[in-house]
């Protein structure tokens, strides 16, 4: 029997506002633990929340982008649950009256474009940090447990999708395409390292043609565009071998090992908390007129799907703009800077989406960790167009500039990888070559072409490698036809 | 001295009869005689009232005056923070606890250089009708120490009865201004739902809760409200609009006016000399010139259900977060769930635990649509039983308690007859509609009697010009018999 997967997922974003969702405390990452606090993040006795009207246009800002319908009014709820990091007992979320509603993702993977749909985006606070102390650092063998209020009330949205997808590439295009498109809008810096950016997926299979879904696992803690390709994989394998041993998947939630590349059991869904959701009496509805939802998609940046149409049409092939707009190597701003500053946009996205992306790869960090800039790129494309840099050459200078060793003009001077361009001479090292070999040039004179390469050689020879092989090839049939 | 009116003490302030120094001196001084007997306050700030007072005398030296609270003694009920000074709400599970800021309410008061005497004794987390739920112990009636005061702001009833306070804030939830203030022979009265603050005021059911004054006159109600009400950016559910004035037409009487008596409110349960008093009052009101006509509003019926539904649901979130992690009592467990777990169990008294179960069990899976989603109805219904009746007339009256003050232990043993004391009172809450309790008599044990006035949303001004007609044309003048000796 063949099975189909089923995939949904949600993704947790945090918005990158000035202050907190419910309070004025500053809301960015990296602080000193516990100095971005306050009675209403505390849950001090008497506080009360007012909602961060900056993060309510973002989320408006992201459910226009994901072509959601905007609720003229949504409500607030609380979700009930006790943990230690979570203030007041209770998180405020949105359960059945969100802000946005069905929208969709058109999803590129491989030249396919398919329609992930979009269930929901809703409005809630983060929760503070447990940091386990002793034992390994999990929770069940810890000496202790220290908390760090920062996060708490960092606002987050929650994006919902359909289970429409049906493979692991699939759910990964999805999330890239869906940081990518968050990130255009300004509204999070959508980091995975950061815990900016999570997601966890509902996995299920089902008998392929079937429209009934089987049981659904939430597969948490994938904290990579890679684990979460990998914990899939490895999900839906481990569904089809217990499937097709003849048992039954129970409904539950699974922890994404990533050293071990396995999922275990966390907690049995089936007797899963009762969050006793109610409309959260502090706050009042969230109101957006038809007016103001206007407005704000007025402010909505190009979205990616708009720049990799722009980009196809100044003449990249539709993989290369893809892979610069939605890719998970962030060089997107790298290469839209780089244009801007008058760098020729093909050659551009050659260096980027080959040698820069295999660079990546290999050394596994990411764009931000090397010191490559758009002006490194801007003037190492300008020494191509100039001649002064061969195309292998640009290899080297690249690596070089990659590790750090400075710009490519500094790079290609240490290593001496100057191309000699000078005419004058290059005019001079050929005919010194022509001078010791005369028997040669008489060949060419009388026609027979024969020596002309070896000719090239002495006088690439003669220049270190550095002469523009072109100039040198114009020069010696100058010479030839004297 | 003890026994001034704000509005007496603030002339005397101002022509210099008195300073705020003697009037904060004389309130401690009526303190110390009766806290044994009465225990209206958890905390007596003797040193920053004297300080606060002080520092009022030196601004009325220097010309300034920041308002008719200036260097007026006020109580403030425990479940409102004040910096620096001990917050408990009455519970164990806050002994101890002291916030690091003020609520904006308190911070009204100090920005209008009033003195704050101290932190009035309640029931534990505002929840109760008696001030017998306090973690630290009942407070009793000034009238009769016997009797309970009310509540669960009792503490501030009886600081304004018996003479410590000349201003007491409470909050009122289901009624607890108004019973206390009724129960005490004073004047109680809860505004509008986001006419003052709720920021800081520690949440029992935030739908619900709203902070008013406790006084000796209506007319001083007015000016304390006055002195409360406003918009605050830090309370998403305060009123946002311009703050109506409340005190016109305060002397223009009740001619013309149509008044309803709210039939589903007297008959079985109440006592015949509340009933008694409250019939010869609106007859007053009557012969005073206002239509009198019977309203009835078949929801009243249901409403106290659907209150113990919807209070102890808010207020299971509400006190999750007293957990023992970030503040408060901490009871060691050898896991953070056995840590929370036993916090609570000792920290909170048996009434507290009793309605975060019911509101846990009316929020549950399988429960919510037939408890709390029912009682939700409910409530739309009461808000249109009363708009209805608002198109009709303009104010609805009725007494404030079916009883007068009962004995201490009497009901602690029946919640169901304690919760009855607030049928009257608990409607207003669902609707977030102001009422207030004017004292209109004794009965037969001399004990007094409260005469409630409600009026639709923002309708304070009618409300109050209702009440004091009621006030002079009853002309209460009974105060506690015990004050003689004390004073």
């Amino acid at each position: 029997m063949s099975w189909e997967p089923v995939i949904g997922i949600e993704v947790h974003v945090e918005l990158k506002t000035n202050s907190k969702m419910f309070c004025g405390c500053r809301a960015d990452f990296g602080a000193a633990p516990n100095t971005n606090i306050c009675p209403v993040c505390l849950a001090l006795p008497g506080a009360l929340p007012v909602p961060n009207e900056q993060a309510i246009e973002w989320i408006v800002r992201i459910g226009l982008a994901l072509n959601c319908t905007i609720a003229p009014e949504s409500i607030f709820h609380r979700k009930n649950y006790f943990y230690a990091d979570l203030p007041k007992n209770y998180q405020i979320s949105q359960y059945d009256q969100p802000v946005c509603t069905t929208g969709h993702l058109d999803v590129d993977l491989d030249g396919e474009t398919t329609r992930v749909a979009i269930n929901r985006v809703h409005q809630e606070e983060d929760t503070g940090k447990s940091i386990h102390v002793g034992g390994g650092g999990r929770i069940h063998s810890a000496e202790a447990t220290l908390l760090d209020f920062n996060r708490a009330g960092v606002p987050l949205v929650e994006i919902v999708s359909e289970p429409d997808i049906h493979s692991p590439a699939q759910a990964r295009a999805y999330a890239q395409q869906l940081r990518s498109l968050v990130e255009s809008l300004g509204v999070s810096d959508a980091k995975l390292e950061e815990g900016s950016m999570r997601f966890d997926a509902n996995v299920s299979i089902r008998p392929t043609g079937d429209e009934e879904l089987g049981a659904k696992v939430e597969v948490k803690n994938m904290n990579s565009f890679r684990s979460l390709e990998r914990a899939l994989a490895y999900e839906i394998d481990r569904q089809t071998e217990v499937r097709e041993s003849g048992r039954r998947i129970p409904q539950e939630t699974r922890h994404w090992d990533e050293a071990a590349g396995i999922t275990q059991s966390m907690r049995s869904k089936e007797g899963s908390s009762d969050y006793r959701y109610f409309a959260e009496p502090d706050l009042v509805p969230i109101v957006i007129s038809e007016e103001r939802r206007e407005e704000i998609r007025a402010t909505l940046p190009e979205l990616p799907h708009e720049r990799i149409a722009r980009y196809v049409e100044s003449g990249l092939d539709p993989h290369a703009a893809s892979v610069l707009v939605s890719g998970e190597m962030g060089l997107g701003a790298l290469f839209e800077e780089a244009v801007q500053n008058g760098a020729d946009p093909k050659q551009v996205a050659n260096w980027l989406t080959g040698e820069t992306t295999a660079y990546l790869r290999k050394r596994e960090t990411t764009i931000e960790r090397t010191a490559l800039t758009a002006a490194h790129l801007v003037q190492m494309t300008g020494m191509l167009t100039e001649g002064r840099l061969s195309s292998s050459a640009a290899k080297d200078v690249l690596a070089g500039v990659l590790e750090g060793e400075g710009s490519p003009e500094d790079v290609a001077a240490a290593r001496d990888l100057i191309q000699m361009s000078d005419t004058g001479a290059i005019e001079s090292a050929v005919d010194s070559v022509l001078a010791s070999n005369p028997d040669a040039l008489e060949k060419l004179r009388g026609g027979d072409m024969k020596p002309f390469g070896f000719l090239v050689g002495q006088v690439m020879r003669a220049t270190g490698g550095k002469a523009d092989p072109k100039v040198v090839n114009e020069i010696l049939r100058d010479r030839a036809a004297r | 001295m003890s026994e001034y009116t704000l509005s007496g003490a603030r002339t005397a302030l101002r022509d210099g009869s008195v300073s705020a120094r003697e009037l904060i001196d004389a309130a401690l001084d009526r303190a110390a005689k009766t806290e044994a007997e009465l225990h209206a306050f958890l905390t007596l700030d003797h040193d920053g009232a004297r300080l606060a007072a002080d520092a009022a005398d030196a601004e009325f030296a220097a010309g300034r005056d920041a308002g008719p609270l200036q260097g007026i003694p006020v109580a403030v009920k425990d479940n409102m923070v004040t910096r620096g000074i001990e917050t408990t709400a009455a519970s164990q599970i806050l002994a101890g606890y002291v916030p690091p800021y003020d609520a904006t309410a308190v911070a009204r008061l100090k920005e209008q250089n009033a003195v704050i005497v101290g932190k009035t004794n309640m029931d534990e987390f505002a929840m109760g009708s008696s001030t017998e739920n306090s973690a630290f112990g009942s407070s009793r009636n000034p009238w009769h120490t016997d009797r309970v005061p009310g509540g669960s702001s009792g503490g501030s009833a009886i600081a304004v009865a018996a003479g410590s306070a000349i201003v007491g804030l409470g909050s009122d939830t289901g009624g607890s201004i108004r019973q206390p203030a009724a129960l005490c022979g004073v004047v109680g009265m809860k505004p509008t739902y986001g006419l003052v603050s709720r920021y800081g005021l520690i949440a029992f059911a935030s739908s619900l809760d709203q902070i008013g004054p406790l006084t000796r006159t209506v007319e001083d109600s007015v000016t304390a409200l006055e002195a409360l009400a406003g918009h605050d950016p830090l309370d998403a559910t305060s009123y946002r609009g311009d703050r109506p004035d409340f005190r016109t037409g305060l002397d223009g009487g009740v001619a013309g006016l149509r008044i309803g008596v709210v039939r589903e409110l007297s008959g079985e349960g109440f006592d015949a000399d509340v009933e008694t008093a409250f019939r010869r009052t609106v007859d007053l009101l009557s012969e005073a010139g206002a239509e009198i006509v019977e309203v009835s509003l078949p929801s009243m019926e249901t409403s106290l259900s659907a209150y113990y539904l919807i209070a102890p649901a808010e207020c299971s979130a509400n006190l999750a977060r007293f957990d023992g992690v970030r503040y408060g009592s901490r009871h060691d467990g050898a896991t953070v769930e056995e840590m929370m777990t036993a916090t609570r169990a000792d920290g909170f008294g048996q009434e507290v635990i009793r309605r975060i179960l019911l509101g846990t069990y009316a929020l549950s899976a399988g429960y919510y649509d037939a408890f709390y989603g029912q009682a939700q109805k409910v409530r739309t219904l009461v808000i249109r039983d009363f708009e209805s009746a608002y198109r009709r007339v303009d104010a609805l009256v009725s007494p404030t308690a079916p009883t007068t003050a009962f004995e201490i232990g009497s009901k602690t043993q029946d919640p169901l007859s304690m919760y009855l004391s607030d049928v009257c009172t608990i409607p207003s809450n669902l609707a977030g509609d102001p009422a207030i309790s004017v004292p209109v008599g004794c009965d037969g044990d001399g004990l007094p009697i409260g005469f409630q006035i409600m009026a639709p949303a923002l309708g304070e001004a009618v409300m109050f010009r209702v009440a004091h007609t009621v006030e002079q044309l009853v002309g209460f003048e009974q105060r506690p018999p015990m004050l003689e000796v004390w004073a």
